[in-house]
């Protein structure tokens, strides 16, 4: 930073906040005045951000472009997740990748037992999260715990079709890129409700 | 002066501690002269008088150690630590850690002890290379490096900080697990959080009239991520650079963290560096699952922010043994609440049947820890003892029947309902439900 825009900067803080709290004696503080503006920020360019702007939204925004079929997810799934999340997506130290939610399933009667160890196998992937995207976003970024952001983005469409096949939200011979990945239609969305009263 | 002459083989002990035989001068031929304080010690002894108790303990006869250029806690208080819950373990990348809440007193927890849980273990960031960026529905996108944030205005304020999983044991064990507070209580703790307030940072980069969320990022593996409502940010949020009066340690999310006072710890973003305004939330992999609420009627309940009012016993709690059978207790604990101040803390020693009006000690402060005490009269038998907490705006806290009415049995985030302490005709004190 230049020592020019450092002095500015001062002058423009300090000075204009100091007269404002003279002129109001004590009627405002400091950290409340209205009329001190900041401008230490530098410009972030596109280039600087793009690296970084990860985030995929609901709605598609900031998907990349790639595709990944089921059975290229299983062989990879077998690779590098199943030691943590077992071989049906229902085991280990996270929440499940498959199925529903809650203590007790017909089809799965030692997933009680699982819960025992690793408490929140009560919750799902599967039944609980509302937009595929999420599970794009999250195993991009994070997975595998081990090693986050080691797969390229036809893996990690891949991979969400298989945890969405697991889930039977897609069909076996099916291959997902970004335009599929937005027509899938989760359990968990029409189950969501907010508490935040600014959004419904 | 140096008594060159002097060999120890000259200088006869007649007690021990070194006290020397005052002849021991005269046969090593040295001066009285030569020392001022050696002399004393002679003529104290000439006069054969008596001296402070010997048996006094020995750190009041001795000259003490140096101190260190960063304090630690006594070797005695070496057991004072946080532990790692079961189910993840050290060892793992996610982990969390629970603050020995039983042992702390008035309203602030130690930077060492403070709970932590961590998704993707703890980054080791260089200051110097870290940025902030704040771009999407904003007039400028910027990014601010630690010297500048460093020279913003800045404010401090104690609050509370707990994770949404704290006391999940008992939102969801059938029967009551018998563990200590810490076990069950141990993911919530106090600090003075000073930092930048979020909403300078905003009004530099000039927030456009869409602008309602703001995905806040951290720099970590895993690059955790939560939405947050802008009204919050403007509000009284937080760019925290420090606690407890020194930079933020590593787990806390050293450089920087979101500050959200009052909200679930998740939403405190630790090692933040990204900041995207935008006008919806992304649902992000905590909102998504992991920090939701699934409802009596199978809802899935999203944002629900705000930790509500909760009180603790600390003073007896969990797995502790009353040292007397009878006699006089101070019973005390802690109350604090996500929507302000805490109003009242009653406390119960017959299960509920009847309350007393705690003593709140000061400081009593928005979404702060705030502790409170009442004396007890143990007779001997066996008691209940419970707390209930009351804030400004008249949240009181439910019974453990009223919170499972609202939430699905497996439903463990955001419990706070009002917590029994068993103590048998023994003293022992034993996690219960009422
Ligand atoms: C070393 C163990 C490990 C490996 C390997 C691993 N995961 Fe995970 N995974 C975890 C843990 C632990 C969590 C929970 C993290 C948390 O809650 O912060 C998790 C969480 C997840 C979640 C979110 C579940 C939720 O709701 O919390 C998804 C989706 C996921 N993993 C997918 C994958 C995929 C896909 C792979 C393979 C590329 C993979 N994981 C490999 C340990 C692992």
């Amino acid at each position: 930073m230049s020592s020019h825009r450092l002095y500015r900067c001062f002058v423009k803080n300090t000075l204009s906040s100091l007269l404002l709290v003279v002129a109001l004696s004590q009627a405002a503080t400091y950290a409340d005045a209205a009329d001190f503006s900041t401008d230490l920020g530098e410009t972030l360019s596109a280039s600087e951000l793009s690296d970084y702007e990860i985030t995929i939204f609901p709605n598609g925004k900031n998907l990349p472009e790639g595709k990944g079929s089921v059975i290229q997810g299983e062989k990879l799934y077998k690779g590098r997740c199943m030691m943590c999340h077992g071989e049906e997506g229902d085991e280990g130290p996270a929440a499940r990748l498959k199925g529903s939610d809650g203590w007790i399933s017909f089809s799965d009667p030692l997933r009680i037992l699982r819960i025992n160890k690793y408490p929140v196998l009560l919750i799902s992937v599967g039944s609980l999260w509302p937009y595929a995207t999420s599970i794009f976003d999250y195993t991009r970024r994070a997975m595998p715990h081990y090693a986050p952001k080691s797969l390229n983005d036809d893996e990690v469409y891949a991979l969400t079709a298989y945890i969405l096949y697991l889930n039977d939200l897609l069909e076996k011979d099916v291959v997902l890129d970004e335009k599929r990945i937005l027509n899938i239609q989760m359990p968990g969305k029409n189950r969501s409700i907010s508490a935040w009263p600014e959004f419904k | 002066m140096k008594p060159t002459n002097v060999s120890s083989k000259d200088l006869v002990a007649v007690a021990k501690g070194g006290v020397l035989d005052r002849r021991s001068f005269i046969l090593s031929g040295l001066a009285f002269s030569s020392s001022l304080a050696v002399s004393n010690v002679a003529a104290s002894d000439s006069v054969g008088a008596s001296k402070i108790n010997q048996s006094i303990p020995t750190w009041m006869k001795t000259p003490g150690g140096s101190d260190t250029e960063y304090g630690a806690p006594s070797k005695y208080e070496n057991h004072i630590k946080r532990n790692v819950a079961e189910h993840t373990p050290e060892t793992s990348i996610f982990s969390i850690w629970h603050t020995p809440i039983e042992n702390q007193r008035g309203i602030i927890t130690p930077n060492g002890l403070h709970f932590s849980v961590n998704h993707n273990g703890i980054p080791d960031i260089d200051p110097q290379k870290h940025k902030l960026m704040i771009h999407g529905l904003v007039d400028k996108p910027l990014t601010f490096d630690m010297e500048s944030l460093l020279r913003y205005p800045m404010v401090s304020a104690i609050n509370f900080l707990e994770c949404a999983g704290n006391t999940a044991p008992n939102a969801v064990s059938v029967t009551p697990l018998d563990q200590t507070c810490q076990g069950l209580f141990g993911q919530v703790s106090g600090a003075e959080w000073s930092g930048v307030p979020l909403k300078y940072i905003l009004q530099e980069a000039g927030l456009k009239p869409t602008a309602k969320w703001v995905i806040v990022e951290g720099a970590d593996g895993g690059s955790h991520s939560r939405s947050i409502p802008v009204s919050k940010l403007l509000d009284d949020a937080i760019i925290a650079l420090y606690q407890n009066g020194e930079r933020l340690r590593p787990s806390q999310g050293y450089p920087m963290r979101l500050f959200v006072p009052g909200w679930e710890g998740n939403a405190n973003v630790k090692w933040l560096h990204r900041l995207e305004v935008t006008d919806k939330p992304a649902f992000t992999k905590d909102e998504s699952g992991l920090y939701s609420d699934i409802l009596d009627d199978g809802k899935i309940q999203r944002f629900s922010f705000h930790m509500d009012v909760k009180s603790v016993i600390t003073h007896p709690s969990g797995k502790q043994v009353l040292p007397e059978k009878k006699g006089f207790y101070e019973i005390s604990g802690l109350a604090w609440s996500g929507y302000g101040k805490i109003k009242q803390v009653e406390v119960s020693a017959d299960g509920g049947r009847t309350w007393a009006l705690a003593q709140l000690e000061q400081p009593v402060l928005s979404k702060s820890l705030t502790r409170f005490h009442i004396p007890w009269q143990w007779k001997g038998d066996s008691a209940m003892l419970l707390s209930r907490a009351t804030d400004e705006l008249g949240r009181v806290q439910p019974t453990r029947g009223q919170w499972r009415e609202k939430y699905a049995s497996y439903s463990f985030n955001h419990y706070n309902a009002i917590q029994a302490w068993y103590i048998s005709s023994d003293g022992v004190v034993e996690n219960s439900y009422v």
